[in-house]
């Protein structure tokens, strides 16, 4: 027995590709926002793994650096490398700012999440893991380290609030949560950066300072410029990463540190679930609603393009169930057309999403089980979409061949 | 003579129809199509249903087809008894495929087949191996004079090729009978002439039973029985039998 779909595929191919085309094209939509979602989790998950630390000590009550702000003095990350099993610990301090060009080179801005860590070797808590050129950050002050994404080159001079910075390595996908490229600046920078106020503001503060006789007692002549002293300077850091000593486990190490330090401390597990769970969750239910929109718009389209195509074939149906056809035959004729140009248009989808994804500013992560996933929901959305078309064909009497 | 001979002897392995009638609707609404139909078609004859507009041609032919279902009546096809106050076969659609070829006004060739496919479809939709049935296929189109045009797309034929491939596949499955519906109106006097002629002489080659629904005045005079129905009932005549050329 002859394909009938098949033939009739081939004798109006343009009508199938063309029309699988824009079907693929929504359907390479649907795989981008797959993309996206897990670009998304996959950039939370590099953050996590970038930091190079087994656990996240962050201020009581909070849920640590990337989803709630915290705060901690820059010193508890001695008594905490005093605890057993600890192999290192390191203070850092995340912000997400514009970071500018220096003027002289173009002065463009770039949002980027500016990470201050203790300058060090690879390994380091906190440090980039790798470098794609240049060297990591050796000296206390002034020296950056970005990620390719920012566009910065090696050499170049940034500008973070009034300082300027020169780029002395690159690294790549080092990103945070939201998908900000990361700019590695050595920690009292970072730590100055975050409280930094403008000239004004600061002379607004230390004239309101003189102003307090609390603070300005004619009899304690050094207390007004001590007092000063210490709100020009920041002595807080937003976590403590720590790396623990083989053979310990995570928890073991958790636990005196909560229990003695009284300190938040997440484990890498708790630590993705936070951001997973609960930092990317309202968008992955955004995600989520519009892969439903576009999976019953998908089926809408092909829904209403294979019933055209079978009201379109009204007589040669009546012809064919006159001259004795079966109905599972016309019935398999139209599902398989459906289900053609589900494949065209899945093929088409995929190529189109393979070929924007790059392009697009955040990561977009296209995973092959999401690919077979997509490509067996597009089969059962093509075949219910064919239904319609299926009972409209079925209810055809086959007396409309014969005329009267 | 020789007409009486075929007639007698074949008459009963073509159709037989007595007392067909058709109602459509019930109660106060209730319309008889059909009120008394009788017709014999002997195997290898061709006959004329001739009738005005509303009179019932379609639905006799309806009937015929084994696409609706009569009222009453009784029908045979050759020996066998296909309806009889009800439907004695159980699978219609076999019997339309196997028994029954269709010639329709258009051709309604299917459009995404080639010729050759278009005619070896019903061998195939009956089972055949598709090697088996392109081979019948390309025999009746070899006899009907369209081989050469074996692969064309049926939109690249004349319309009366195409009237030739609707012919080739009524008859392809060698029903014993095929209803042609107006299968000359849209040709002109030349081409409706050379329709008939082929129908007649497949009916004489392969044995044959056709009835020609037609109200063209062309063809008329060609049949050498015509039966003619008004207001649902049935009338036989002799027909001129005129030469086809």
């Amino acid at each position: 027995m002859i394909s009938l779909a098949g033939r009739d595929i081939m004798h109006a191919w343009g009508k199938f590709v063309f029309t699988g085309v824009g079907l693929g094209l929504l359907i390479g939509v649907t795989l981008t926002m797959a993309g996206v979602y897990r670009g998304m989790v996959d950039d939370a998950k590099a953050l996590l793994d970038n930091s190079g630390a087994d656990l996240w000590v962050v201020q009581k009550d909070t849920l640590g650096p990337y989803a709630e702000s915290s705060s901690l003095y820059d010193d508890v990350y001695r008594s905490i490398l005093g605890i057993s099993g600890v192999a290192r610990a390191a203070n850092i301090t995340y912000l997400t700012m514009q970071v500018r060009e220096a003027a002289s080179e173009g002065g463009r801005d770039v949002r980027a999440m500016v990470v201050g860590v203790v300058a060090g070797g690879p390994g380091e808590p906190g440090q980039p893991s790798y470098l794609v050129s240049g060297r990591q950050i050796t000296r206390g002050h002034y020296e950056a380290v970005a990620d390719i994404a920012t566009g910065f080159q090696l050499g170049q001079r940034i500008q973070i609030r009034r300082n300027h910075y020169t780029v002395v390595g690159l690294t790549r996908r080092m990103v945070s949560s939201g998908g900000d490229p990361m700019v590695f600046i050595p920690l009292k920078d970072a730590q100055e950066a975050q409280f930094l106020k403008d000239n004004d503001a600061i002379v607004q503060q230390r004239r309101r300072t003189a102003g307090n006789p609390a603070f300005n007692r004619p009899g304690v002549p050094d207390l007004l410029s001590q007092v000063i002293a210490s709100q020009s300077t920041n002595s807080f850091v937003n976590a403590v990463l720590v790396q623990i000593k083989p053979g310990v486990t995570a928890e073991e190490v958790a636990e005196p540190i909560r229990r003695w330090k009284r300190l938040q401390v997440y484990t890498r597990t708790q630590m993705e679930g936070i951001l997973v769970g609960k930092l990317i969750a309202t968008s992955a239910k955004q995600i989520g609603m519009f892969l439903v929109i576009l999976a019953i718009v998908s089926a809408a389209i092909v829904a209403f393009i294979i019933y055209t195509l079978t009201l379109g074939k009204i007589r040669e149906i009546a012809v064919l169930k006159l001259i004795g056809t079966k109905n599972r035959t016309i019935a398999g004729m139209i599902m398989q057309q459906a289900v053609g140009l589900g494949v065209i248009g899945f093929v088409v989808g995929k190529v189109a999403a393979s070929f924007w994804a790059p392009i697009f500013p955040k990561y977009v992560l296209l995973e092959p089980g999401d690919a077979i996933r997509g490509f067996f929901a597009v089969m059962v959305i093509c075949v219910l979409a064919s239904l319609l078309a299926i009972r409209a064909a079925l209810k055809v009497d086959p007396a409309e061949a014969i005329g009267g | 003579m020789a007409d009486n001979l075929l007639i007698g002897e074949h008459l009963a392995k073509g159709i037989n129809i007595e007392g067909l009638r058709k109602r459509y609707g019930e109660g106060d609404t209730a319309v008889d199509a059909l009120k008394e139909v009788n017709m014999r078609v002997a195997p290898g004859e061709v006959v004329g249903l001739v009738g005005p507009s509303g009179s019932g041609k379609s639905t006799l032919l309806k009937c015929l087809g084994a696409v609706i279902e009569p009222t009453a009546g009784r029908m045979t096809l050759g020996e066998q008894v296909i309806y009889d106050n009800g439907w004695k076969i159980g699978d219609l659609r076999a019997l339309r495929r196997d028994k029954i070829g269709f010639v329709f006004q258009a051709p309604y060739l299917i459009p995404f087949l080639d010729v050759t496919d278009n005619v070896a479809l019903l061998p195939m939709l009956a089972g055949h191996p598709n090697a088996e049935s392109r081979s019948r296929a390309l025999a009746l189109l070899q006899a009907l004079d369209v081989a050469h045009r074996a692969k064309a797309m049926p939109s690249q034929l004349s319309g009366g090729e195409q009237q030739r491939v609707s012919i080739a596949r009524a008859l392809v499955n060698r029903p014993p009978v095929i209803l042609a519906d107006e299968p000359t109106a849209p040709l002109d006097s030349e081409r409706a002439l050379a329709v008939i002629r082929i129908l007649n002489q497949m009916a004489l080659q392969y044995e044959t039973a056709i009835i020609v629904v037609t109200h063209d005045e062309k063809i008329i005079p060609t049949f050498k029985r015509i039966y003619h129905i008004r207001d649902g009932k049935t009338h036989e005549e002799a027909g001129e039998g005129r030469p086809f050329e």
